[in-house]
């Protein structure tokens, strides 16, 4: 277990550089999201998605993507103005 | 001390006996409870290490992004609304971005298209960066647009029109890289090829990977969008505490628009994999239901074989006392393997081998995905908390029935007959 431990301390410190040049990339390019679900536009840039993405289809619409399932709703849309 | 150590070691030697005389069912106890544990540990490593991870990488999104909204749906974003945006009160400066998709149906994949940010914004990246450097690129101004040149630079590939610059999982798809063509079809129906400059590092692919980086000029072609649009701007505000101040202004001056802060955006990847979500809750719930299980087995009683061995035990002599260490150990040691097993295995399925078993489902029904090795953001207080939800369990349900067991009259115990 502290071998565990010892190893993914190590392994932070020697993926310093790769989060930094990720994180360069997002400044860099201003980009908003991470390339997780690329199956749907509401999906792939899940920060950015309209307000209705849920009933894209038709009103009532039930989420129809597997990486839906993974995601809430932002907080804002749960917020009352 | 000597002597209750080598007590203990008697006591530990004769559960290892007594646990190997009941191969099958403990085996089968000591997987399943693995399984439990490797499926527990697994989803809280991978989802704790993408929030943390996503929480890094995108501190450096932009500040607010503003986008139009037309009947519930993203609209393009007139140029015009920028100068009532830079008049605001504390707004540094706006840039447009140019970004949307591309459905190729030759792979089923979605590609995202990106036209790379303007100079002001890419100087001050070259100067901290010294292997992203940007040479020149489209400005505010739609009329720029056209003028559009030499462009871009990222690692050595340099961005012209008529050449793109893709992500690694595109290229991996396509199975194409630097020097080769790749067709498209414009707005007009009318196929465009373009010349991959290069390639995005694969290092890079966990937000580059569906990326294709192309010219301001080529993404207008591409799409028909006239030059007094944009897909959204970024706004950069002087000072970082107004952000939200910033955003109800823009709101109010243009109530089509719809800011986003940055905040927002690292609060969606916060939330996410958040274990009330669908899938999540379903691993979850297994988890907890093949505990119950579990736990049900145990308090509601030892077999017949091991109460007239309990029997036998304390007619040799034994005190109550020594059954339940006897117990304890038996248990500590079905846990604490089971615990440590599952651990490890999870450890080497997150970050090993790229989530093997949760692939699948990640994938859902996109053909393009992302390789990515997540960063093993694992520390002393998840482990913690994974033995509290595991081991202590586990005991707390044992405690009773061999109390009652371990109480109870020999000669009753080894009357006691058949399993």
């Amino acid at each position: 277990m502290s071998l565990l431990l010892v190893h993914a301390n190590f392994s932070e410190s020697a993926r310093q550089a790769n989060l930094e040049e990720k994180a360069m990339l997002v400044k860099t390019l201003k980009l908003t999201d991470l390339c997780l679900f690329t199956e749907a536009r509401y999906t792939r840039h899940l920060s950015q998605a309209d307000l209705n993405t849920a009933f894209q289809d038709h009103p009532m619409s039930l989420e129809h993507f597997p990486s839906g399932s993974f995601t809430q709703p932002p907080e804002r849309m749960s917020e009352r103005p | 001390m000597r002597n209750w150590i080598e007590k203990q070691r008697y006591i530990i030697d004769f559960t290892i006996s007594s646990l190997l005389r009941r191969k099958v069912k403990n085996f089968g106890l000591l997987a399943l409870y693995t399984l439990i544990v490797f499926i527990l540990a697994s989803t809280m490593f991978f989802t704790y290490s993408i929030k943390k991870e996503a929480s890094l990488i995108l501190k450096g999104a932009p500040e607010i992004v503003v986008q139009k909204i037309v009947a519930g749906r993203h609209d393009l974003f007139p140029v015009s609304y920028i100068d009532a945006i830079k008049s605001i009160r504390g707004v540094a400066s706006v840039e447009s971005r140019l970004w949307g998709y591309y459905y190729d149906s030759l792979v089923s994949a979605n590609y995202t298209l990106l036209t790379p940010p303007s100079t002001a914004n890419a100087a001050d990246t070259a100067k901290a960066s010294t292997k992203t450097t940007v040479v020149e690129s489209e400005s505010d101004d739609p009329q720029s647009a056209n003028n559009s040149k030499p462009l871009f630079e990222l690692n050595g590939a340099v961005l012209e029109p008529g050449t793109l610059i893709i992500g690694n999982g595109i290229a991996r798809l396509r199975n194409i890289g630097k020097g080769d063509y790749m067709p498209f079809r414009a707005f007009d129906g009318n196929v465009m090829n373009f010349k991959i400059a290069g390639t995005l590092s694969s290092q890079s692919e966990l937000v580059s990977s569906d990326l294709m980086l192309i010219t301001g000029e080529d993404f207008r072609k591409l799409f028909g969008i006239d030059n007094n649009y944009v897909t959204d701007v970024t706004v950069v505000v002087n000072n970082p505490s107004e952000i939200a101040t910033v955003a109800s202004k823009i709101k109010k001056r243009l109530p089509q628009a719809r800011p986003i802060i940055r905040d927002e955006i690292l609060r969606t990847y916060d939330s996410i994999f958040n274990w009330r979500g669908g899938m999540m809750i379903v691993i979850f719930s297994a988890a907890v239901l093949a505990f119950v299980i579990f736990a049900w087995d145990k308090a509601s009683g030892l077999s017949a074989g091991e109460r007239r061995e309990i029997g036998i035990l304390k007619a040799v002599g034994w005190e109550t006392s020594d059954v339940i260490q006897m117990k304890f150990w038996e248990g500590a040691m079905i846990s604490l393997t089971a615990f440590l097993t599952g651990v490890i295995l999870a450890y080497t399925h997150v970050f090993f081998t790229g989530s093997i078993v949760f692939e699948p489902a990640l994938k859902g029904w996109s053909s393009l995905y992302p390789n990515f090795e997540l960063t093993p953001f694992v520390n002393l207080e998840q482990l913690t908390t994974l033995f509290f939800l595991t081991v202590v369990p586990y005991t707390v349900a044992t405690i009773v029935p061999i109390w009652r067991a371990a109480t109870i009259d020999p000669d009753s115990a080894m009357r006691f007959t058949g399993e």
